[in-house]
C-alpha cells in the first residue's frame, strides 16, 4: 500500500473525507456567525448555544411529540429562529449602535443562562435520538466505510451554505439587508422597515446554527454542553476567514475541518489546538482574514 | 520487666491519644466541602447528586457528631486542576473545611491530594478512576473510596482478551485518568497473552471522533479499547456503531462506563458492552431500599459513585464520633482500623496507600427485551473479589508502603 508519512492512502484519504464533513458542520456554524456580524455587526456568543437549541428541539420535539427527522429539519430551525427575533427585539436592539463588546457580552450572558437552565432540567449524561431508519448502514468505498448519514450531512450543508450566500450576495432581498446595515436611515426613507430586516436576519443566522443543530443530533450526544466547546472553534474560523465575510466562512469552514482532521492523523495531541495556530498565523500576517476586506 | 514495660509506654500512649484526641476537635464544627464537577461533562455520575447522597448520610447520622454540628460547602470544580486548587486553598487554610469529598477528575484529585497533605487535612476521593492516586501520587492525607482503573482493566479487559480478543487498539482521553488507564490495560491484556498494536489519545473532550474510529478500524485490531470517560465514550461509542465497527468484526471494550452513561446511551445501542462496576443499584434489598431512598430524593438511580459518597461520609463520621477528633491522621488511621458492612461494600478496607479495596463486579448491559425499565440496565456477571481487583501492595510505588 502507498504511503504518505507513514500513514497508508487509504487511511488519509478517509480522514480527508472525515474533515470535509466536519467541515460541513463548521461551514454551517461560522456562516451563520458571518451572516449575524456582516450584516448587524452583532458578535453573537450565544451561536453555540442556539446550535445546542436545535438539537435539544429536534430531540424533545421528537419524545414528546413524536415529530419526525425530516420536519424537525424544518420546524427546529424556525423554532429557534423565532426565539432568535425574541432575543433581538427585546435585548439586542437595546444596544444597537454600541460598542461591540456589548453584544459579546449580551450574547454570551444569554447564552449562559440557556445553557444552565437546559443543565437543571436534563443533566449532562445526553438525550437518546434515534437515527432515521433510511439513514442506517452505509457504503464500503474501499478506503473506508462510509455512513450514509454523513454523506447526507455534507450535502445538506452544503446545499444550505450555498443557498444563504445567493440570497445575501445575489438577490435583491441581500441587496436591501446590505443597504439597509450601511444606511438604515436612508432605507427607512425608501420605505422598507428595517428594523424588522434586522429581527429577521437574526433570526435566520441564528436558524442556521440551529440547523447544524438537527444535523448533529443523530450521531453527537445531545447534551446542554455541547455548543460551548465548539462555539470558540467556530469563532476562530470566522476569524480566519475575515470577520462578516458570508464566502469566507463556508470556504475557510471546510478547510479547516480539513486541517483538524489530517491532525488527527499525524498528532492527535494538537487537534484541538491546531486551528488556534491558524488563527494566530492568519492574525499575525493577513489581521483581516483570509477572505476579508482590508478594514 | 520488658513486658510491664510496654504495657505502660502503651497506656501511656492512649492516655495522651484520648487526652490529645479531644483537644484536637479543632472548633465547633465538622465542615465538610464537597468538591465536584457540577455543570460540565462529568456533572451527572457525581455532581449535585453527590452532594445529596453526601447530605442524606449526614442526615442519617442525626446531624451532628458527639453533640458537634456538621456543615456542608459545595464547589464547581469543572474539572480544572487550577480551579480545584484554589478553591481547597481557601477551604483548608482559611475556611476550617476538615474534610474534602467527591472529586471526580483524576487531575483534579492528585492536585488536591498534594494541598490536602501541605496542609494535614483529610480527602476522600470517590469519583476519579487513576489508580496513579494512590500509588505514585498517594498521600498520608487522602483515601480512594469507590474504584479505580486497576480493576477496570483487571475485570473487563481480562475478560475480553479470554473471549479472544488478542489485538487492541486503544482510544484513551489525553489526561492523567486516560493515562493510567491505558496503562493498566495494557499490562492486563499483556499478562493474559495478548497485545496492544496500537493507540490514540485524543483530546479531552472530544465531540467528534469518526477520524479516531477509522484510525482504530485500519489498525485492524480485534478490540478498540476505549479508555475515556462520560460523554466521550458515549460519544465514541455511538460513532462506533454508525461507522460499523461491530458488523466488520471488532469488538469495542469501554473500560469505564457508569450508570448514567449506559441510560444515555439506552439498552438498544448498549446492549452487549460488557463492564466493570463498583457497585450497582439492584443488586440485593439493602442496594435497592437505599437506592429507592436516593431516587425520591433526587428522580434518578445512583451511580457507584453516588453510593460511595454516602457510604464514605458514614465511614469518615462514626471515625470522628469514636476518636472524639477530626484530626486527619487520628480519623484516616481509624477508617483503616474498621471494616466496610453497608449496602456499599462488605468487607471493604482501607490500606495503609488509601486504597479501599472492595469486591469488584464484571456486568453485562442488558438487552432491551431483558431490561423491565429504564434504570434496569445491568447484569452482574461474576464478582471479582476484593484481593483480585486491586493493585497488590507488593507491587505499590506509593511512599508510604515499604517495598
Amino acid at each position: 500500500m502507498s504511503m504518505i508519512f507513514g500513514v497508508p492512502l487509504a487511511v488519509l484519504s478517509g480522514q480527508l473525507l472525515i474533515g470535509i464533513i466536519n467541515g460541513a458542520f463548521y461551514a454551517l456554524l461560522s456562516l451563520g456567525l458571518a451572516v449575524i456580524f456582516g450584516l448587524l455587526k452583532i458578535i453573537n456568543f450565544a451561536h453555540g448555544a442556539m446550535y445546542m437549541l436545535g438539537a435539544m428541539t429536534t430531540v424533545l420535539m421528537f419524545d414528546y411529540l413524536g415529530v419526525n427527522y425530516w420536519v424537525a429539519l424544518l420546524l427546529a430551525p424556525l423554532v429557534v429562529g423565532v426565539f432568535g427575533v425574541v432575543i433581538e427585539y427585546f435585548l439586542l436592539r437595546r444596544i444597537a449602535g454600541q460598542d461591540h463588546i456589548y453584544s459579546l457580552l449580551l450574547t454570551f450572558g444569554v447564552a449562559l443562562m440557556i445553557q444552565g437552565v437546559l443543565i437543571n432540567w436534563f443533566g449532562v449524561s445526553g438525550l437518546r435520538y434515534t437515527m432515521p431508519d433510511m439513514f442506517k448502514g452505509g457504503v464500503n468505498l474501499g478506503f473506508m466505510f462510509m455512513p450514509y448519514y454523513r454523506a447526507w450531512v455534507i450535502v445538506a450543508a452544503l446545499l444550505v451554505c450555498f443557498g444563504t450566500w445567493f440570497v445575501i450576495e445575489k438577490t435583491k432581498l441581500g441587496s436591501y439587508l446590505r443597504a439597509g446595515t450601511e444606511d438604515s436611515q436612508l432605507m427607512q426613507g425608501f420605505g422598507i422597515n428595517v428594523p424588522l430586516l434586522i429581527s429577521l436576519t437574526y433570526g435566520f443566522g441564528v436558524a442556521l446554527a440551529a440547523f447544524a443543530g438537527v444535523l448533529a443530533a443523530p450521531i453527537y450526544s445531545v447534551t446542554p454542553v455541547m455548543g460551548s466547546s465548539t462555539l470558540i472553534v467556530v469563532f476562530a474560523v470566522v476569524v480566519i476567514g475575515g470577520m462578516g465575510s458570508i464566502g469566507g466562512a463556508i470556504i475557510t469552514g471546510i478547510l479547516m475541518g480539513v486541517i483538524e482532521g489530517l491532525t488527527k492523523t499525524f498528532y492527535p495531541p494538537a487537534s484541538s489546538a491546531v486551528i488556534f495556530l491558524v488563527m494566530v498565523l492568519v492574525l499575525m500576517f493577513r489581521p483581516s482574514g483570509l477572505f476579508g476586506k482590508e478594514a | 520487666m520488658t513486658m510491664m514495660k510496654k504495657l505502660l509506654t502503651s497506656a501511656v500512649a492512649s492516655a495522651l491519644m484520648v487526652g490529645g484526641a479531644q483537644a484536637e476537635m479543632s472548633n465547633d464544627t465538622i465542615k465538610i466541602g464537597y468538591l465536584a464537577d457540577m455543570s460540565g461533562t462529568y456533572r451527572d455520575l457525581a455532581g449535585p447528586n453527590g452532594l445529596k447522597a453526601l447530605e442524606m448520610a449526614i442526615a442519617d447520622f442525626g446531624g451532628k457528631v458527639n453533640g458537634t454540628k456538621i456543615e456542608v460547602v459545595s464547589a464547581d470544580d469543572r474539572n480544572s486542576p487550577d480551579s480545584a486548587s484554589s478553591t481547597v486553598r481557601r477551604w483548608v487554610e482559611n475556611e476550617n473545611v476538615d474534610l474534602v469529598a467527591g472529586m471526580v477528575a483524576s487531575s483534579v484529585s492528585i492536585a488536591v491530594s498534594k494541598i490536602l497533605e501541605e496542609n494535614d487535612k483529610l480527602g476522600i476521593i470517590s469519583g476519579s478512576a487513576a489508580s496513579s492516586i494512590t500509588n505514585e501520587h498517594c498521600t498520608p492525607n487522602h483515601i480512594h473510596y469507590v474504584y479505580d482503573t486497576y480493576p477496570l482493566a483487571n475485570g473487563t479487559a481480562s475478560a475480553v482478551v479470554k473471549e479472544g480478543g488478542k489485538t487492541w487498539y486503544m482510544l484513551t482521553a489525553d489526561y492523567a485518568f486516560g493515562h493510567a488507564l491505558e496503562g493498566d490495560v495494557t499490562r492486563v491484556v499483556e499478562a493474559n497473552g495478548g497485545e496492544v498494536i496500537g493507540a490514540v489519545r485524543h483530546p479531552f473532550p472530544t465531540q467528534d471522533f469518526s477520524s479516531f474510529i477509522l484510525q482504530a478500524q485500519a489498525s485492524g485490531a480485534d478490540v478498540i479499547g476505549l479508555a475515556n470517560a462520560g460523554a466521550d465514550t458515549t460519544n465514541a461509542i455511538t460513532t462506533a456503531s454508525e461507522f460499523g465497527v461491530t458488523q466488520s468484526g471488532q469488538t469495542l471494550a469501554a473500560l469505564l462506563l457508569f450508570l448514567t452513561d449506559v441510560h444515555a446511551l439506552g439498552a438498544e445501542t448498549a446492549q452487549g458492552i460488557q463492564l466493570t462496576t463498583g457497585w450497582y443499584w439492584d443488586m440485593n434489598d439493602e442496594t435497592r431500599e437505599w437506592s429507592d431512598r436516593f431516587m425520591e430524593e433526587t428522580g434518578v438511580r445512583p451511580t457507584m459513585v453516588h453510593a460511595g459518597i454516602y457510604s464514605s461520609t458514614m465511614q469518615y463520621l462514626n471515625a470522628v464520633a469514636a476518636t472524639g477528633s477530626d484530626d486527619a491522621q487520628t480519623v484516616r488511621q481509624k477508617m483503616m482500623d474498621t471494616p466496610i458492612n453497608d449496602m456499599f461494600a462488605k468487607n471493604g478496607k482501607i490500606r495503609v496507600d488509601g486504597r479501599m479495596v472492595h469486591d469488584m463486579y464484571l456486568a453485562e448491559v442488558k438487552t432491551p427485551e431483558e431490561s423491565k425499565n429504564e434504570w434496569d440496565l445491568y447484569k452482574i456477571l461474576r464478582t471479582i473479589p476484593a484481593e483480585e481487583s486491586y493493585r497488590p501492595l507488593s507491587e505499590s510505588k506509593c511512599k508510604l508502603v515499604n517495598n
